[in-house]
């Protein structure tokens, strides 16, 4: 059966909203679109309700007291907030943060701005698979050390980091230890109590919620952690975010939630099924074509691969009816190759021919079969057309080769 | 990003792809560009040595869509033409022809300096050639 075209598998960068989620949302646009924080009459008692269930089916999702949960715009300010809001609020105790090359840039440009305020910061290197090493963390960490922020699965190559173990030592150093969930959540277990987790984001469109909503896990017990707020105003989320609530949208993540707790066993193991599946497919057909990052420490919907030799954005723009993105310096604005890909060392002849798969809950099996039976044939025939491709073929090593570059 | 027609064209029918013996005399091969930058450029002419003129060539090019356009373009562009003539292509010509964005003139720019590339290399073996011929006999040409 073919399948309908465009095909979306892209969904690292966002997610269509589930029709379920939707359909629970849309009450609070209309009929209940009271302000959750009116407590005199009863519109503002239902959409307060709407929000207590919602912070409680987020806390469910990642092991959680519902209290715990303070709803952000999305899991950009859901970083700045943990990040900031920890060096505000313990700067008295230290001003040394530790972070690692792969984060995302919601993390890495808060670290940048708070150097500029007197913070040191620590950027650890990843090792070749995408992990940091647990003994240079350990090693890194000094008594000024007032914060580990390292995420738990990346963006791009969907790699998961030690998690738990980082917990145990932030624990026993007795530092925070702040991690950006956007791509774990709803996709592999996150249990903030097991994986020794202060602070936690979380993003709404990432998992079949809405955009514009998130949320920050923040920790009440062993310890108690405090963030000094970003935003202030009206004293909302127990003053740890000001503003008036979304309702519909925190509704919308609350049962984004719910969905992925109840679908996570049977929805990840089709996830993987569909990913060996595309890999199987692409890497049986075509020579000198490697995966990035590790494959045993991997989100199941995750597939990073460069296709030596074929340039990312003249791939993309072969399989124009299929949405994936590229680590191409070509298709981004600065116009240098991933950095998460550099950080691994991957070389930046290789960084530029990387492309991310990202399935997703919509997916299906006849998707992914067009899906790599394009990309095989597109990477066949750019070969073709690849100098490097027929010097390769001539056994002449690239790499010793001089090239000008002005 | 949206690509011009024209854009699209070359690069779902480039042409003149292949590869010509980089050794033959008549042959000037310009390999521009590097991998780690995500473009190279391999543009080839055949040159007529009586009439000075680009009878034929042939590109391969690693890079964007809009870099395999500009190398397609600019094959198409020198045939016919001689290589003095043929070194007056100027990028902002390829630009224009093709509609470029300003984030992909430098596609444009290695396409210009792969003709420019291709002709010294063909003209560094004329002057071989010359010296060779000219030990022997004397040079038939000026
Ligand atoms: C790892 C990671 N962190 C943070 C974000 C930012 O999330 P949001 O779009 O909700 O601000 C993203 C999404 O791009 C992400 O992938
Ligand atoms: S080759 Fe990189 S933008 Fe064209």
């Amino acid at each position: 059966m073919a399948p309908k075209l465009p095909i979306y598998m892209d969904n690292h960068a966002t997610t269509p909203v589930d029709p379920r989620v939707v359909e629970a949302m849309l009450p609070f646009f209309t009929e209940r679109f009271g302000n959750a924080a009116s407590r005199n009459h009863s519109f503002g008692w239902t959409a307060e309700e709407a929000v207590e269930n919602a912070r409680a089916q987020i806390a469910r999702l990642i092991n959680a007291t519902p209290k715990e949960i303070i709803f952000t715009s999305g899991a950009t300010e859901s970083d700045n907030l943990a990040i900031k809001g920890v060096a505000e609020m313990y700067r008295e105790k230290g001003n040394h943060i530790i972070t690692q090359a792969t984060e995302h840039k919601a993390v890495l440009d808060t670290c940048k701005r708070l150097e500029k305020y007197g913070f040191e910061v620590t950027y650890l290197p990843v090792e070749r698979d995408g992990r940091v090493n647990l003994e240079d963390l350990e090693r890194a960490i000094t008594p000024k050390t007032i914060l580990i922020t390292i995420m738990y699965a990346n963006n791009e190559i969907g790699v998961i980091q030690p998690v738990a173990e980082i917990g145990k030592i932030a624990q026993k150093h007795g530092v925070l230890f702040h991690t950006d969930g956007v791509q774990a959540v709803g996709k592999v277990p996150v249990d903030v109590q097991r994986d020794g987790i202060h602070l936690l984001s979380i993003s709404g469109h990432k998992i079949y919620g809405p955009k514009g909503v998130g949320a920050l896990y923040v920790r009440r017990k062993n310890p108690r952690v405090q963030v000094a707020a970003t935003i202030d105003g009206g004293g909302h989320e127990r003053g740890m975010r000001s503003g008036t609530l979304n309702v519909p949208g925190i509704v919308g993540l609350g049962k984004a939630c719910e969905l992925c707790q109840e679908e996570m066993p049977t929805e990840s193991v089709r996830m993987a099924a569909l990913r060996d599946r595309l890999q199987r497919a692409i890497m049986g057909s075509l020579d000198e074509v490697y995966v990035n990052g590790s494959l045993d420490h991997r989100l199941p919907n995750n597939l990073n691969i460069s296709f030596a030799y074929v340039e990312g954005e003249s791939l993309l723009m072969g399989i124009n009816d299929v949405a994936v993105s590229s680590g191409s310096a070509c298709t981004s604005a600065t116009l240098e190759p991933s950095y998460v890909l550099k950080a691994l060392g991957v070389g930046e002849d290789l960084a530029h021919t990387s492309i991310r798969f990202g399935l997703g809950r919509f997916n299906t099996e006849e998707e992914v079969d067009y899906v790599a039976q394009r990309v095989v044939e597109t990477v066949k025939r750019l070969r073709e057309l690849s100098p490097l491709y027929d010097l390769a073929k001539e056994g002449v090593d690239l790499s010793k080769m001089s090239w000008k570059t002005d | 990003m949206a690509y011009s027609d024209k854009v699209i064209d070359h690069y779902n029918n480039p042409r003149n792809v292949g590869s010509m013996p980089k050794d033959d005399p008549k042959v000037g091969t310009g390999m521009v560009g590097a991998p780690e930058c995500g473009d190279v450029m391999r543009l080839q002419i055949r040159v007529n040595p009586e009439t000075q003129v680009i009878e034929d060539a042939k590109f391969k090019t690693f890079g964007c869509g809009s870099a395999i356009a500009s190398s397609s373009l600019a094959t198409e562009w020198v045939k016919g033409r001689t290589v003095e003539d043929a070194l007056h292509i100027k990028n902002t010509d390829i630009v224009r022809e093709l509609s470029l964005p300003p984030v992909k003139i430098h596609c444009s720019v290695l396409a210009e300096d792969a003709i420019k590339a291709a002709i010294g290399d063909w003209k560094r073996k004329q002057g071989a050639d010359e010296a060779q011929a000219s030990a022997a006999t004397a040079s038939a040409k000026e």
